[in-house]
Formats: C-alpha cells, structure tokens, sequence
C-alpha cells in the first residue's frame, strides 16, 4: 500500500470501528431492555422519505455549526462546552434585532446575524479572557455562563416578548416576511423543502477550511493547539490566541440557531431549539474537526434524529435510544482514534526506521 | 559488538555480588535499546555506569527497578534470580531508585511523601515520624518531616528521595543521573552521603556522564555504549580522557576553533539585566556582555544558574527583566519573541520537544514553526505550503536528516535528526544573532559533528552566536570567548585558547571565590 | 484536562507562598457569626426570611444533593480525574431512586441511586482510565448518554403505572425523618418571639430537630467520612498521592490506575445518591429534568472550597442557600441580601487593594458599588436573577480566588502505567 492509501485507510477505520461498536452497545441495551433489536434497526435504517431527508438536512445545518464552533476550540485544546449559552442568548438577540426590523429587507437580516455572531463571540469572549488573563479553566467558566445565558434569555424574554397568538407560549416580536431567508425546495411535495441558510452554512464550513489550514493566523491556532510551549518560542503570543480562538469559536455558536429562526420560527419563543450546543461537541469529535468530517457527523446524528421520531409509533420504542447511540459514539470515536494513532505512529517510526541505516537509540519519550 | 565482563583485581577484597545482570535486552519499535548487558555489582561498593547520552542507560534502570519488563536476559539479585514486573516487586526485592527528575508530590509534606507506598511498614502517623527522624539521624541527610516539598530545595528534595529509599530498607540504591541540578557543594554533600551508604553495606549503582566525578566517588566504573556493556573498569586503571573514548568508541571528536573571525563590530548588547527571583536570591543578577559579529559567545555553567531564564529574557519569552537588550543598536525591550525573532534572531531551545517542534505535525508544519510570517513559508496572509516543503527538503539534503519525506511527523525522527532539524530551519532566514542552547545535548556523534561545522560555517560569515552547553569541551572548541554563570551573575571570562575544562569546572562551581 | 499553560514556565524552585488552613474552631465560630450577620441584615432590611426555620430547614435539603456531588467531584479530582460527568451521574440517581424506591421501598431506592450513580462512574472510569480518554470528552458523553438512557428507561418501565409516565415516576416512599418534637415546639416559641439573635439561633436549632431527614444526616456523615478517609488514612494518602503526582506514586509501587478507577466509582455512587436525595427528600418522585444542572454546580461548590471537604461544605451551603432564597418568597429576600453582598464587596475590594491587586480591587469595588445603587433602586429582585446569583458568584470567585486555588497537581490528566522514570 502506498503511504497515502495506509493514511487514508487509517483514516476512514477509526470512525467505522466507533459506529460499529456504538450500533453493537446499542443493541445489547435494547436487547437487555427486551425490546425489538431488529425492528429498531429496521426503522433507523429505513431509506427516508424526500421529506424526512429535508428535515435531515435541516437539522445537519444547525449539528454542524455547533461543530464546527466547538471544533474551533479543539484546535487550539480549548473546550468550549459553552455553545449551547452562547447559541441561544445569540439566536436571542438575532430575534429581537430582526424582529424590531429597524432596516429594510435583507439588511435586516444582515445586521440581525452580525449582532447573534457579536453576541456569541462576546459570551465566548468572557470565558476567553478569563481563561488568558485570569488562569479559570474555560470548561468551568463556560458551564457558569450557560446557567446565566439560560436565565439572562429568560428574563429577557419576559421583558421583549408579545404573546404569540392562540397560545400560553411567548416570544419575540415575529420576522416580517421581506427579512425572511426562502427555503430552498429539494422536491415538489409539501415539506420538501430545506432552510435558505444553508448556503451561508456551507461558506462557514469554507471559511473554517481555508483559514484554518491556509492562513498564518490559522498555523498559530493549531501550532498553539499542539504545544503551547513551542508556540511560545516561535514567537506566537498565547494570550491573544486564547482570547481570539474564544471569539471565533462563539461567532460560529451564534450562527446556531439562525437556519431555524430566518427558516422556519420566525421568533424566539420559549419553545425554541435547546441542547445543540453538547451534540456539536460529539460531532467535532466524530468528524476530528476537520470541515468535511463534521459535516459527515451532522449529517449522521441528524440523520438518527429524523429516522428515531416514529420509532414509539411504529415499534413501541422510545426515541430516546437514540441518545444513548449518539453518547456512546462521542466515546467510542475518541478511543478508536487513538487506538488507530497509537498504531499509525508505530507504522511511521517502523517505516523510518526501515527507511535509514539503523542506528541504535533509546527511543524518543512517545508521550512525553 | 564484544561484551566482556572484565573481573577486577579488587575482587578479593569487596563483597559479593548484590546484583547481577546478564544477557539484558530491550527492543523498541525499530530501536534497540538494551543489547546484551552484562553487570556485576557488589555489595557495599558504589558502582558507576556511565555512557552517552542515548547510551541506553536509563532504560536499563528502568529494567532493573520494573518499570519496563526486559526482552531476554536475567536479573539476579544477592544471588536469587527475580523477575521484576513492577517497582513494587523491585522494593520487595530490596532495590530503591533515586530518579533524575525527582519523584515528589509538590503538595504533600515530607512525611506524607516518604511514607508514601508503604505505610504498611510504621502507618503514616507518629511512628512513621519517629522512623523517618532515625534515618534522617544516621545519615545525616537532615530532614524535617513535617515540612512541604514544594518549600524544599534541589539538594533537600534529593535527601528526601534518599530516605524514601532507605525507609523501605532498600539495600540497593539506583541515583540517576544525581548531580545533573546541584551545585558543587551539594554534590560533595552527596558524596559524602554515598559514602555513608557503603559503609553500612549497601550498594549504590550510580548513573552519569560526568566523568570527574565518577572517577572521583566509584569503587567500579562500568561502560554502555549503543546499548551494550563495553567494559567494567576501576578508577586507578583509567583516565578521564580514556572513559571518555571508552563511551564514544573512537578517538573523541572534539570541535576546534579555526582563525578567529570576530569583528568590532557589535551585534548584541546586554546591560545590567536582571530578573528578580521568587525568594530574595533573583534569577538574573546585572547581567552585562556585547557579542560581535562572527563572535561566538559561550556560556558556562551548572545547569540551573540561570542559563534557561537569560536565553528566554533574550528571547522576550519571560517578561520581568530589567536593563537593556540591544540587537544592532535597536532597544528590543519592547519587541514581542516575533519581532525579536523577524529581527534576526535564531533559537535553538534547550528543550526540543517543549520548545522546538511540534511532534505531531510533519516536518514542513514544523519547517514553517517561527517563521510563519516569512517567505517561503508564507505569502501575504497565507501559509505557502508549496515552498514550504521544497524549502524543507532542501533542509533535509543540506542537514542530513534521515527522514522519508518532509511530511513525516516530526515525533518519527530519533533526536539527533530532530534537532538536525531544528538547526536547519533557524539556520534557514538567514540570522544575525544564532541562540544555541546545548545544540548537541542528546544526538548522535555524527549529528553532533555535522552541526558544529554548520555553526562554524555560519560563524565564518559574520553570524554572533551566544553557545550555552554543560558539555565544556563543547564550548572550549566552538567558543572565541567564554564567560562562566553562577548563581544568574556572569562570574569570569575565559579565553578558550588557554583554559582547561578543570579550570572552568572550578569557576562555575565557585571554587575559586 | 489537556490545558495549554497560559503562564510563563515555572521557575526551578518556585515555593508559592502556602496557603494557611483555616483551624476548625474558626470554622466552627463562622456559624453564629453568619447567624448574627444575618440577623443585623435582616433588621436593617426588614426581610424576614432570611433566618427562618423554614428557610434553614429548605435549605439542608437543597444543600445536600450539591454536597453529594461536590464530594463525588472531591473523591474523583483527588485522585486526578476530572470529573464534569458528575451531572450525568445524578441524573442515573434520580432513575435509580425512582424505580427502586417504588418497587422496594425507601432504603432500596437510596441503594438505587447509589448503584445507578456507580455504574456513571464505571463508564467514567473505563473510559478514562483504562482507554485514556480526555476526561471532558467522557464526561460530556456521560451527560449525553446520562440523559438518553433514562428517559428510555423510564419510557419503558414508569409508563402505565399509577402516577408514572415517560418523565415522571409514581410517587416513592421517603426514608425516616427525625423530630424532636417538644424541642422542636419550645424552639419554635423562642424563634416567634423575634428577640435579636437569639430568635435566629433558635430557628437554625429547630430546623436541625424537626423533620430532619435521615438521607441528609447520613450525607453529611459521608462528608465526615470523606475527610477522613482521605486525610487519616494510607488508603487516602496513595489516592491523593493519584492526582498530585501519579508519577511518584507509581513509582512506590501504588497501583495508580487502581486507585483512580475506585475514586471514580466513589464519586460516581456519591452522585447518584445526590440525585436519590433530590428525587426522594426534596421531591417525591424521579422527574425528567429534575437536577437542572446541580452536578455542575456540585463541581462548582467543590472548586469554590479549593478542593477540600470544608470549604466544599460552605461552597454547596452557599449554592444551596441561594437556590432556597430563590424559591421562598425570594425576591425580597434576595433583594436584601444585595445590600449584604454590595458590603462584602467593598470590604473584599480593599482587601484586595490591601494585597496590591489593583485591576481586582477596582473590579471589585465597582461591582460593590453598583450592586449597591441597584439595592436603592428596586424592591425585588427578578427570580430569573436569583437563579442566575450561584452561577455569577461563582465566577466571580474563579476569576478572583484562583490564585488562592490549589488544585491537585496532577488533575485532569491522562496518566498511562509505566510512565514512571
């Protein structure tokens, strides 16, 4: 096998491992619970309907911003587990700038998303600069800020809200319809339609790629990711990079929840989407960060959301198995991947050490 | 490879055997660590294994204190063959290892962490106490039971690892590599302290590749190379310079200095500059010394003495210092570690793995580390990845890295091709100021010839060079001048041309105050 | 937790001043003087409840689930594994009591909770310390998995039953409560007198002999209980000796992954018998959604007390009062307790300046002053910000305090056997 072939066959292995092992655990719960092992699988692994793929697709959109906000903190070993906060308080503002449509038109709904991002990144930012300047592990401060997000929206909500018509339920003032973002129809039925955001989607996903991997300042990111020590001998100021990765990482959450408001909500209401900000971390850890990869995650846990809704009609079972699937996977990708490194690696050395005269050495500290 | 044991003439008179090690191997992926060791070491005699760095030396301790299981060979101890899976079995077996980094909980008092392991023996309260202030007593290692480590000095930590060996009766004591952060002083302390040891009837392996001080506290001297036992010798048979070549295998290559090259003109200027330390004593005490072009500057110096904090101050990686850095007459107090380095300042890190690279990115990632926004790694705001790699392969062909490919990751390569590496890429932008921190620390002989003659290459065209090393023929042979560090003050200046390594030896140790 | 150092590397020999402990008396003294603060707050403002036994009584039981969890945190960062799973495990506590309890009685559903709790940590720890997993990536896969096992399970098992559904349980027995009752009476006497301070001690004392649970005397003994195993024990030596450096105690021989992988199942039974107390003494029956995030706060309580079963103690007191406050009548009485923080804050602010940080000393005091002006301003406090109060004073005491915080060593990272040397 060529290098390339070995790297990439490496590559696709891990993630196939994890789903197999999540799919066996998955039975052996169902099994153990005594329901349908068969039917389950049966149901979830049914071909979806166009209109079922709409929805699929719809709610990969919103998975994969949230991966991608987290995946921008694994980049440089951050852990923003505060995407759910910074996504709703984000998605928040969004409602009520787009809402009170102080601009005409698309203008509205331009400022309307450059002010959910400025949000996020500011709710990311607190936990940035308190993790740069102050020591406080942003794992800790970002759990903090999503209890106060939770609260802050609430009361907030209290105050801008108008009663939404026909029911108990409350929520921001509705978008007019100029600031809309059109669904795009995959199909002629009803339903068959998906969010007009996905094109902003998919140049958040280019975005990420190129800066990332193509720019100076996305070297440093990962530089910083991999060894703050060496980024700081290579001249690259830690503190700033800290600060500016939480920034990033919190614009991207507070895209989160704009395909459902422009495409299908049209308000913040109490009712809106919640828990996306947890699912976007597994799903960074199932496509390891890279733009393609997550994509592929969203795209499979929105996948097993769509097909697990009629499983209590359809086979007596709770949908919730599918939670259970969903976790399993976040831990199961993250062992495989480090089987499969672990084994990579030793691949390497052998090949370099096959590759030169041998030399007899001590062996470089592999985890030093 | 031959692997005689040779029995010394002192046989008559020392003990038995304490430990007897034979036919030890140790493979690792592509790398043979341990290649057939043969060593005997007897009871109530210090016994000194000495070899270069990647000798194999420290994974034979590990064999033999159970932290790694050996490939083939046996391990007998006070004549009874053991296998050691573990450290614990290597306790029970009466074996006690002193580590070079030293084994501590920063958090935990001295008591806590002697009795650490084996509480089963006095519990962990008054008896425990009593114990420890017993062995304390007989061995002079003056210990307060009662205190943080973290409030402890280097050679206060070192006793208190000794009494954790002796508090679980070990009657062999393993000291890697034991005199690598102490000063003078405490080495004799130490010294001192062994002795006390032998006299009991214990027996001490000591670990080193400082050959004075092997020759001066061994009853036996044995010698790895490549991984295998080379030769069992007894201070009186042999000289510094003949241990040496006895490691190296060969006529020891030592770098000399050709016709000076030093110009007038100056490069770096440091004045009066200070770092205050965590206690009273700071870590940096006025500091003054201008390099010229085409000079090299060395630095002498136990390890310790503020070697690390003056390179990073230089560096702007350690913000506190004060008095002034001048790099061609441009103030740099206010430049970030980018701009110094844009500025034309290369950096070899002591530390190549913390410092240097990245392990887990390929070479060319690694190519464009510090220079990432110069060509050929960048173009504009974008990374050129394209002149990126041709730019490293032209490294690996003009520095003989032993590498596939530029996009191997870097943690694949052995040391020496790693710090090959390093010295190709910041040799690469052209620098005007080279910061070598023990440049040849851990490679290979080879490397380490093919990197002197890139620093006198460079040298010859008019790069200043500040050279730290603890490897004093080193800096004799690459340095036109060398100043000696004790304490974060520049304590004397030398002139390679006429100074013995005795001499520096006893400046940096203070002797001569 | 893979933590790129934001700091300067640590110099060769660096003794950081050491922390004093607080003695136990001191400790002991908070108590009254805390009560005698509050009842000064409580003329000054004229909010009543503040100090009542209601208020204190409410506020043991919404003490005790943090506490628990706290403790779980304490048991697993001890030994070096971080552990923000704890949420995860609370919730299994809450399905564990719920079911057990309702089909074996009180006792059964408190070893429910404990087992549920147990097997949380025993994904924990298989993924943390035998695969080496990051230990966040596994807690917040824990939480997710948590989540989904029970509502599944309790879909499939609470559906159909008297009082059950897909999120609730029937309602489940409560083990024993303890009253004195003719202490109880006269101390209720005393505290409706309303003489300074002494009412106030009579209503912490009459809270503590009626009604008491016997779940939070027993946690409160696990607390005890804690501090010693960890602290008098060579057990708890080697475990700590696990998180302050792993590497050392490899090195005696200590079984490091050993000890880790118990210290987790420990914090993941002390969890989930967090959630049996939530879903047994301060509810009646298993809930979906019933911890709203006290795992995190438990961890939260345990950092705010640096690590120590003490300062723990007054970390989830505090995160308890506050959530109590919240639900009695809370908006005055948290409106008055503004007035109390805006004093603090000055004090602490010039203490700070005292200290010479400058930067925290006018944060600080602005934050004081502001909360003061606020005081003057309203008459209720939102309960939206009531709920929010524990979040922001925790914050505040991360971005402050962390200096003073001393984690173990070693928290948080992946250790592998045969790293020693």
């Amino acid at each position: 096998m060529t290098p390339r072939m070995t790297k990439f066959v490496l590559a696709i292995s891990a993630p196939l491992l994890a789903l197999a092992a999540a799919f066996v655990i998955t039975s052996i719960v169902l099994a153990a619970a005594g329901d349908p092992v068969l039917d389950v699988w049966k149901q979830i692994l049914s071909m979806p309907e166009r209109r079922n793929v709409a929805n699929i697709i719809d709610n990969a959109m919103v998975l994969y911003l949230s991966g991608l906000a987290a995946a921008v903190g694994f980049r440089m070993n951050l852990f923003n587990i505060g995407v759910d906060g910074q996504y709703r308080i984000a998605a928040f503002t969004a409602a009520v700038v787009a809402g009170e449509a102080w601009l005409p038109g698309y203008l509205n709904t331009a400022l309307a998303i450059i002010c959910a991002m400025a949000v996020g990144a500011v709710w990311a930012g607190i936990a940035g600069v308190l993790r740069a300047t102050r020591g406080v592990s942003e794992v800790i401060s970002t759990i903090m800020l999503n209890a106060i997000a939770t609260a802050l929206v609430a009361y907030l909500l209290r105050k801008a809200s108008v009663r939404v018509e026909g029911s108990n339920a409350i929520g921001t003032k509705v978008i007019p319809e100029g600031s809309r973002i059109p669904n795009i129809s995959i199909g002629s039925g009803p339903g068959q339609e998906i969010y007009g955001f996905v094109v902003i989607v998919v140049l958040v996903g280019f975005l990420y790629w190129f800066v990332l991997n193509k720019t100076r300042f996305g070297f440093n990111l990962r530089a910083t990711g991999r060894s703050t020590t060496a980024a700081t001998a290579s001249g690259i100021n830690i503190t700033r990079m800290v600060v500016l990765a939480m920034l990033i990482s919190g614009a991207v959450a507070g895209l989160v929840g704009l395909p459902i408001l422009f495409g299908d909500s049209y308000q913040y209401g109490s009712t809106f989407q919640s828990g996306l900000g947890f699912a976007g971390i597994a799903i960074a850890l199932l496509g390891r960060n890279h733009p393609i990869g997550v994509a592929v995650g969203a795209l499979l846990f929105a996948f097993l959301n769509e097909q697990s809704n009629p499983l209590q009609i359809l086979v007596g079972v709770s949908p919730d198995i599918v939670a259970i699937t969903q976790g399993t996977i976040v831990l199961t990708v993250v062992i495989s991947y480090e089987i499969v490194r672990r084994y990579g690696v030793r691949l390497e050395q052998q090949a370099v050490a096959k590759a030169l005269v041998p030399e007899p050495r001590e062996p470089e500290e592999a985890n030093a | 490879m031959t692997s005689t044991v040779e029995e010394p003439a002192a046989e008559a008179q020392a003990g038995e055997v304490a430990v007897r090690l034979r036919g030890i191997g140790k493979r690792f992926p592509g790398v043979i660590a341990n290649d057939d060791i043969n060593i005997d070491v007897r009871r109530g005699t210090i016994h000194a294994i000495v070899g270069e760095n990647g000798a194999g030396k420290s994974t034979l301790m590990k064999i033999l204190y159970g932290v790694q299981p050996p490939d083939s060979g046996t391990i007998e101890i006070n004549g009874e063959q053991v296998t050691l899976h573990s450290p614990a079995d290597a306790i029970k077996a009466g074996v006690g290892m002193v580590f070079q980094h030293f084994m501590l909980a920063d958090n935990f008092t001295v008591l806590e962490n002697v009795v650490l392991g084996a509480e089963k023996l006095h519990g962990i309260g008054a008896e425990a106490r009593a114990e420890v202030m017993r062995i304390s007593d007989a061995y002079g290692l003056d210990i307060e039971p009662d205190r943080l480590v973290e409030e402890l000095g280097v050679g206060a930590r070192q006793r208190v690892e000794i009494l954790k060996v002796l508090y679980r009766g070990a009657r062999i004591v393993i000291l890697d590599e034991p005199t690598a952060v102490l000063v003078p002083q405490e080495v004799d302390e130490l010294f001192g302290n062994l002795r006390g040891l032998k006299k009991e009837g214990l027996s001490v392996i000591f670990i080193s590749h400082k050959l004075d001080e092997v020759l001066r506290v061994a009853d036996e001297i044995t010698v790895i190379r490549r991984g295998t036992t080379v030769r069992t010798v007894t201070p009186d048979q042999v000289t510094a310079r003949q241990l040496a070549e006895l490691m190296v295998g060969s006529e020891l290559p030592s770098p000399s200095t050709e016709t000076s090259t030093v110009t007038d003109e100056v490069l770096l200027s440091v004045k009066h500059l200070s770092l205050p330390g965590p206690e009273s004593r700071p870590l940096l005490d006025d500091i003054s010394f201008d390099i010229h072009k085409g000079e090299v500057l060395g630095i002498a110096g136990v390890e310790g003495n503020g070697q690390a904090e003056l390179v990073e101050s230089i560096m702007g990686m350690r913000p506190g210092a004060t008095g002034t850095i001048e790099l061609t007459g441009t103030d740099l107090s206010s430049q970030s570690t980018r701009e110094r380095r844009d500025g034309g300042i290369g950096y070899i890190p002591e530390d190549r793995h913390r410092h240097g690279l990245l392990l887990d990115a390929p070479l060319w990632e690694n190519r464009v580390l510090g220079h990432q926004d110069r060509p050929p790694s960048a173009k504009g705001i974008l990374i050129d990845k394209r002149a990126a790699r041709a730019d490293t392969e032209r490294i690996i062909a003009e520095y003989d890295v032993r590498t596939p490919g530029p996009d191997v990751l870097a943690r694949a390569l052995s040391g020496g091709n790693q710090q090959k590496l390093i010295v190709g890429r910041e040799m690469s932008s052209d620098p005007i100021l080279l910061i070598a921190a023990h440049p040849t620390r851990g490679v290979d002989v080879g490397a380490q010839a093919a990197i002197w003659t890139h620093i006198k290459t460079a040298r010859r065209k008019g790069l200043a060079v500040l050279l730290i090393s603890a490897d004093l023929d080193e800096l004799i042979g690459l340095s036109d001048r060398i100043e000696v560090i004790l304490r974060g003050r520049l304590v004397g200046t030398f002139d390679p041309d006429d100074v013995t390594p005795e001499q520096l030896g006893s400046a940096m140790t203070g002797a001569g105050e | 937790m893979s933590t790129p150092a934001t700091t300067a590397p640590p110099p060769v020999v660096a003794p950081p001043p050491t922390t004093r402990r607080i003695p136990i008396w001191a400790m002991i003294a908070a108590v009254p003087a805390l009560l005698l603060f509050l009842a000064v707050l409580e003329n000054v403002t004229g909010a009543h409840d503040l100090t009542s036994s209601g208020t204190i009584a409410a506020t043991l039981v919404a003490t005790t689930p943090i506490m628990l969890a706290g403790l779980g945190g304490l048991w697993s960062e001890r030994s070096g594994v971080v552990n923000i799973g704890l949420e995860g495990m609370m919730i299994l506590g809450t399905y564990g009591a719920g079911y057990f309890g309702y089909h074996y009685g009180a006792w059964a559903g408190v070893l429910g909770a404990i087992m549920m709790g147990m097997i949380g940590g025993l994904l924990h720890a298989i993924a943390t310390v035998i695969f080496g997993v990051d230990h966040i990536i596994s807690g917040v896969a824990i939480n997710i998995i948590a989540l989904g096992a029970v509502q599944y399970l309790a879909s499939n098992t609470f559906v159909g039953l008297p009082g059950g559904g897909s999120t609730q349980s029937p309602k489940i027995p409560d083990v024993p409560t303890i009253t004195i009752d003719s202490l109880s009476n006269k101390l209720g006497d005393i505290e409706d007198n309303d003489t300074f301070f002494i009412s106030q001690l009579a209503s912490l004392l009459r809270a503590l002999c009626t009604n008491l649970s016997s779940l939070v005397l027993i946690s409160l003994g696990l607390l005890i209980l804690t501090w010693f195993v960890l602290w008098r024990t060579s057990f708890g030596l080697r475990l700590r000796s696990c998180g302050e450096s792993p590497v050392a105690a490899e090195s005696l021989g200590v079984h490091v992954l050993r000890y880790k992988f118990v210290a987790v199942l420990v914090s993941g039974g002390l969890a989930g018998l967090g959630g049996g107390v939530l879903a047994m003494v301060a509810s009646s029956n298993y809930r979906d959604g019933q911890t709203g995030g006290r795992g995190y706060i438990g961890l939260a309580a345990m950092i705010f007390g640096n690590w120590r079963p003490g300062g723990l103690l007054v970390g989830s007191g505090l995160f308890g009062y506050t959530e109590t406050l919240g639900l009695r009548q809370g908006g005055t009485s948290v409106h008055a307790l503004l007035l109390a923080v805006a004093v603090l804050a000055l004090a602490l602010a010039l203490n700070q300046l005292r200290h010479g940080d400058r930067l925290a000393a006018v944060v600080i005091g602005v934050v004081g002053i502001g909360l003061g002006v606020v005081y003057f301003l309203i008459d209720e406090v939102p309960g939206d910000f009531t709920r929010m109060t524990p979040y922001v004073i925790t914050l505040i005491v991360l971005a402050f305090a962390s200096q003073r915080l001393r984690m173990p060593a070693a928290d948080g990272q992946i250790y592998r056997k045969g790293s020693a040397g």
